[in-house]
């Protein structure tokens, strides 16, 4: 099935609206090669969830095509659903069973039986950290001890591909830092390929070879992190000013800050100003100069390397932040500022 | 075939455990049935003297009215394990496995209807220990039984569909408590029917509750009245498929909304 490397997901211009015209896909590509850690980062609301479902054969979409382990979805989703394994954002593990228990019947719907299934039980219970509570019930676990056994119940199987749809959301950061090191180490096994979607940047970053920006529904931009970082030329400068200014201010500020050698990419919005520089500190006393001569005043400025807050910013043209206030608000607006 | 077999009792195992593993709920819900049996059947001891019980004994007569009732009312609730599972996740973990979707909705049924059936020989159990007299012997109190479960089935279906449907706990709620006390009292449970005015005898005879308790009081009685006892347990088993079925209805719609 898999000597010919064809990708391990594939999915072509999905279109998926909800009822009441929520758009929730816009012609969404995604490819995923065998073998790699794949990143959909983008704010709530994006399309993360919608694609991950499409691709699990929870939802059809309106139009499109997707492929998951060489598999159909539309056609054959019996057969996707025996390749994947799928770690949802609630994945919902019994409260009252236990966690071997949980596991066992995960594996009995897959059709493992008797010591196949007790072995990769226990062995999972192992991996995971959880043979101490294997026997109690799922309803005293930890947060972070119900998401390694959420990931345990998506790997039962052995599945040649993983979905996990945030699977950070709502932990502590020991519990995080816990989780991603599991991804990791899930990453360089048997060739598993992994579809991990998030919307922390430094997650995306720090887990995925590949990641694919997703904003209003479709693909803005993809490539390594590191590709995708170095496109950006130099450091970043961000500023805060006293007030926010208007569409004539704006159109002003651009120009004179634009005029000064070194600097492009500006960009400014409400009270935020961006700047992109090819020596970020030497450009500072310039910039706060040009500033100060326009008759607008800073309250703090930042340099950094840049990161992928810089390249969302870049390419879906607002920051991260406003994004996920705005498709949480079910509002998008152009600009930022209303 | 077999897969789908194996796979509902994997799916009724799992539910049955919350029954199994919470044995404290299954107490508390039968103390409202025991408040029936013996405050209200002491209380209206007397009332059997009016004429029309075709028994003397009122605690006779108020256990199939007691066990119907008790299966109606715990199954009612069905729409919110479901709904539970909805929002926590779980149904959907299961969608993306290739477990048979009707052994999803078959597990519910087939849970339901044993837990339903425990109560149901419980209450009849608690009764007799009470004093109760069930002249229609073991072969009554399985069509007791029987109708009680299809009855919980029509209901417990009723509820699922509706819990996938609206996906609001206040929704169950609202509708449970509208229709529990009319049903209960627009039906046998409590009085004869030939002492109830007759309008509330003539709205009886569509009440689903009074048919599971005619079919079982009949066949509990010393000359069970077949004909009686098939007319109407033959309805609550059309009506147990009908609202099964319409259950998968909505189970569909549930993975198009998904």
């Amino acid at each position: 099935m898999s000597t010919t490397r064809a990708p391990a997901v594939e999915a072509r211009q999905l279109i998926k609206t909800y009822a009441g015209d929520v758009t929730a896909l816009r012609g969404m590509d995604v490819t995923v090669e065998p073998g790699t850690v794949f990143g959909l980062l983008g704010p709530n609301g994006a399309g993360k969830s919608t694609t991950v479902k499409i691709l699990t054969t929870l939802a059809k979409p309106d139009s499109g095509t997707a492929t998951v382990a060489g598999h159909d979805v539309l056609r054959h989703p019996d057969r996707v659903r025996r390749a994947i394994g799928v770690v949802a954002q609630g994945s919902g593990a019994d409260p009252v069973a236990t966690g071997r228990e949980n596991l066992q019947l995960q594996g009995r719907l897959y059709g493992l039986r008797g010591a196949d299934l007790s072995s990769r039980v226990a062995e999972l219970l192992d991996r995971f950290n959880l043979a101490d509570a294997a026997k109690r019930p799922v309803k005293g676990y930890s947060g972070g001890m119900r998401r390694r056994l959420d990931v345990a119940l998506g790997l039962v199987h052995r599945p040649e591909v993983l979905f996990l749809d945030e699977p950070t959301t709502g932990l502590d950061p020991e519990a995080r830092t816990a989780m991603w090191d599991e991804i990791d180490r899930l990453a360089g096994e048997e060739g598993l390929t992994i579809l991990l979607t998030t919307h922390y940047l430094d997650e995306a970053d720090r887990l995925a070879e590949r990641v694919a920006i997703v904003d209003r529904g479709r693909v803005v931009v993809e490539g390594t992190p590191d590709s995708l970082k170095g496109e950006l030329r130099g450091d970043a400068i961000h500023l805060e000013l006293r007030e926010a200014v208007g569409d004539a201010g704006r159109t002003l500020l651009e120009g004179a800050i634009g005029r000064l050698s070194g600097l492009h990419e500006v960009l400014v919005d409400g009270r935020r100003v961006s700047v992109r520089a090819d020596d970020g500190a030497a450009a500072v006393p310039a910039l706060l100069t040009a500033l100060d001569r326009a008759g607008v005043g800073v309250a703090a400025a930042t340099v950094a390397r840049p990161s992928l807050d810089d390249v969302y910013l870049r390419y879906a043209g607002r920051r991260y932040s406003e994004a996920d206030t705005e498709a949480t608000d079910g509002l998008v607006l152009a600009g930022g500022a209303r | 075939m077999s897969t789908a077999i194996s796979q509902t009792w994997y799916m009724t195992q799992r539910q049955l455990l919350v029954f199994t593993r919470q044995p404290a709920y299954a107490i508390i819900t039968l103390i409202q049935p025991v408040i029936w049996l013996f405050l209200f059947g002491n209380l209206f001891k007397k009332i059997v003297e009016l004429g029309g019980f075709g028994t003397t004994s009122y605690l006779d007569y108020l256990v199939p009215g007691v066990v119907a009732m008790s299966a109606l009312s715990s199954n009612m609730w069905a729409g919110m394990a479901t709904l539970e599972e909805i929002q926590r996740g779980t149904l959907n973990r299961f969608l993306t496995t290739p477990v048979s979707r009707a052994a999803l909705m078959n597990g519910n049924v087939v849970n339901n209807g044993l837990v339903t059936a425990f109560q149901s020989v419980v209450i009849v159990l608690l009764a007799l220990a009470g004093g109760a007299d069930y002249p229609g012997g073991v072969v009554g109190v399985a069509v007791l039984v029987l109708a009680s479960v299809l009855l919980g089935t029509v209901f417990g279906a009723l509820s699922n569909a509706l819990g996938m449907l609206v996906q609001e706990r206040e929704s169950i709620i609202g509708i449970n408590t509208f229709l529990l006390l009319p049903l209960t009292f627009l039906s046998s449970a409590f009085m004869a029917p030939s002492q109830m005015p007759g309008w509330m005898r003539h709205i009886a005879d569509f009440n689903p509750l009074n048919w599971a308790m005619i079919a079982g009081r009949s066949a509990l009685s010393e000359n069970p009245d077949w004909g009686d006892v098939s007319s109407r347990g033959g309805a609550l088993l059309v009506l147990a498929v009908a609202a099964v079925w319409l259950s998968i209805r909505t189970f569909r719609s549930y993975q198009r909304k998904v």
